[in-house]
């Protein structure tokens, strides 16, 4: 399925919880510029396996190659990670999260912090505090934490989980508009039909393993 | 937008060090949450010993220091307890993680806040202890600056680091102090034999300062070296 070289590879991945194995010997690789949509149940491994890309778990066995090395924190400034919670303060407005996420990855610029949030159609000047925010809005500002440092790989999950209809469209429509720019991005999602027609590729991951990759969410549907 | 990529320059560590304590003042100023709980208990403390006991001047200044420390100490592992909670509520603790931001940063933010947090109280319990134990020192008062600072920090350094190690704990108020209190002896020892040398005047405080400085520095590099462990494990 690649048909350029790939970014990143990874090489029989296992990873254990005590002795809970959520990656079982995983071993993929992906080329850059694309859009990869995480599919399958709970308990699949997608979250542990987007958490070994951020390098937040660190694999019991295998390797994770990124840009050419298996030294993550080396890369983590070319990484995105938004999470499931929302990685946010909720005793701070939107613009001072940004304002202080930005600040560790040396970004001192006001106008970058603004620049987004407008991006994921929240408004800069809001003074609320994030934990007066919709479910909704905390997603988009999580998603806005994400963009800061302008990160080539995006990974994403579950982005448009609480999300209204009109604001998951609009945060697709910016997703490709960005796989269009080049950025690689990872989408751990259970809503595969608002990614249908967008993303390049979907993964489909089922007891640790990934199990199937087509370009087509349609005949999956019916697995 | 693309980041600078000397982050790990010193300057950077002084920048992020700032923005992270900047941060945790102002959810601090905001919540109250670890001042409010500290106050409370050491306000507590005072009065209830205060009746428990009637001592007079002379017994006052022999056992005010272990008293006053002793509840220093206890109030601190509420605001210890508090800062690292607050990192865990939305997982923020996984943004800082996966960012160029360096551990030892965000370490350094903490135990800097912590102490600001212990600080604050002190200033404020002191003229307290002074006033119910009617506490007037014979020896060097000025030497109770130092003391303080030094004992502060021994109390915070130590507290903020066994506050991340007990982090991912299931009871983590309990294991807090299980850890801290033992490392603690060689300091609170030193703290308050130093305050009751300077409240007795019977004797001099030097070297208990110069033990309580070494303590600080030994226990402050070996928190730096060891914290990035601490932070990325599982």
């Amino acid at each position: 399925m690649l048909d350029s070289p790939p970014i990143i590879a990874i090489s029989s991945l296992v990873k254990k919880f005590g002795r809970f194995a959520a990656l079982r010997g995983v071993s993929v690789e992906f080329a850059g510029g694309r859009l990869y949509a995480i599919l399958g149940d709970n308990g699949a491994g997608k979250t542990t396996l987007l958490r070994a890309l951020a390098g937040l778990v660190h694999p019991t066995r295998g390797s994770i190659q990124i840009f050419g090395t298996t030294d993550l924190r080396a890369i983590c400034h070319e990484l995105g990670y938004m999470a499931h919670p929302s990685l946010l303060y909720d005793e701070m407005s939107g613009m001072e999260n940004l304002r202080y996420f930005a600040g560790l990855y040396g970004i001192s610029d006001d106008q970058g912090c603004a620049a987004a949030m407008a991006a994921v159609d929240l408004d800069p000047s809001l003074t609320r505090l994030v934990a007066q925010y919709s479910q909704g809005m905390r997603q988009r500002l999580s998603l806005a934490r994400a963009l800061l440092n302008d990160p080539k790989i995006l990974l994403l999950d579950e982005p448009f989980s609480n999300v209204d209809v009109r604001s998951a469209g609009a945060m697709v429509v910016l997703l490709a508009r960005m796989r269009t720019a080049g950025k690689t991005i990872f989408v751990v999602t259970h809503q595969a039909s608002l990614l249908a027609g967008v993303a390049d590729e979907f993964i489909w991951m089922e007891g640790g393993q990934i199990t199937r990759r087509t370009r087509e969410l349609q005949p999956l549907e019916s697995k | 937008m693309m980041p600078n990529a000397a982050t790990k320059s010193s300057g950077a560590i002084a920048g992020v060090t700032w923005a992270t304590l900047a941060k945790d003042l102002r959810l601090e100023c905001r919540s109250k949450d670890a001042i409010n709980s500290m106050l409370f208990f050491s306000l507590l403390v005072v009065v209830v010993f205060s009746f428990s006991f009637d001592p007079n001047a002379e017994e006052s200044r022999q056992i005010a220091g272990g008293l006053v420390w002793v509840a220093f100490l206890f109030a601190a592992v509420v605001a210890l307890n508090q800062t690292w909670a607050r990192e865990l509520r939305n997982q923020v603790l996984d943004a800082y993680r996966v960012s160029p931001a360096p551990a030892n940063s965000l370490f350094l933010a903490k135990a800097l806040g912590n102490f600001v947090f212990v600080a604050v109280l002190e200033l404020l319990m002191t003229p307290l202890f002074v006033m119910f134990y009617k506490l007037r020192p014979l020896g060097p008062a000025w030497q109770l600056i130092p003391i303080a600072a030094l004992g502060t920090w021994a109390i915070v350094v130590n507290g903020t680091f066994f506050a991340a190690m007990s982090l991912r704990t299931r009871s983590r108020e309990i294991m807090l102090p299980l850890l801290l209190f033992p490392v603690s002896i060689p300091a609170l020892l030193a703290m308050v034999n130093a305050t009751t040398a300077i409240l007795t005047g019977e004797m001099s405080a030097k070297f208990w300062i110069v033990l309580l400085s070494t303590y600080d520095v030994v226990f402050t590099i070996a928190c730096l070296l060891l914290f990035e462990l601490v932070l990325n494990a599982e």
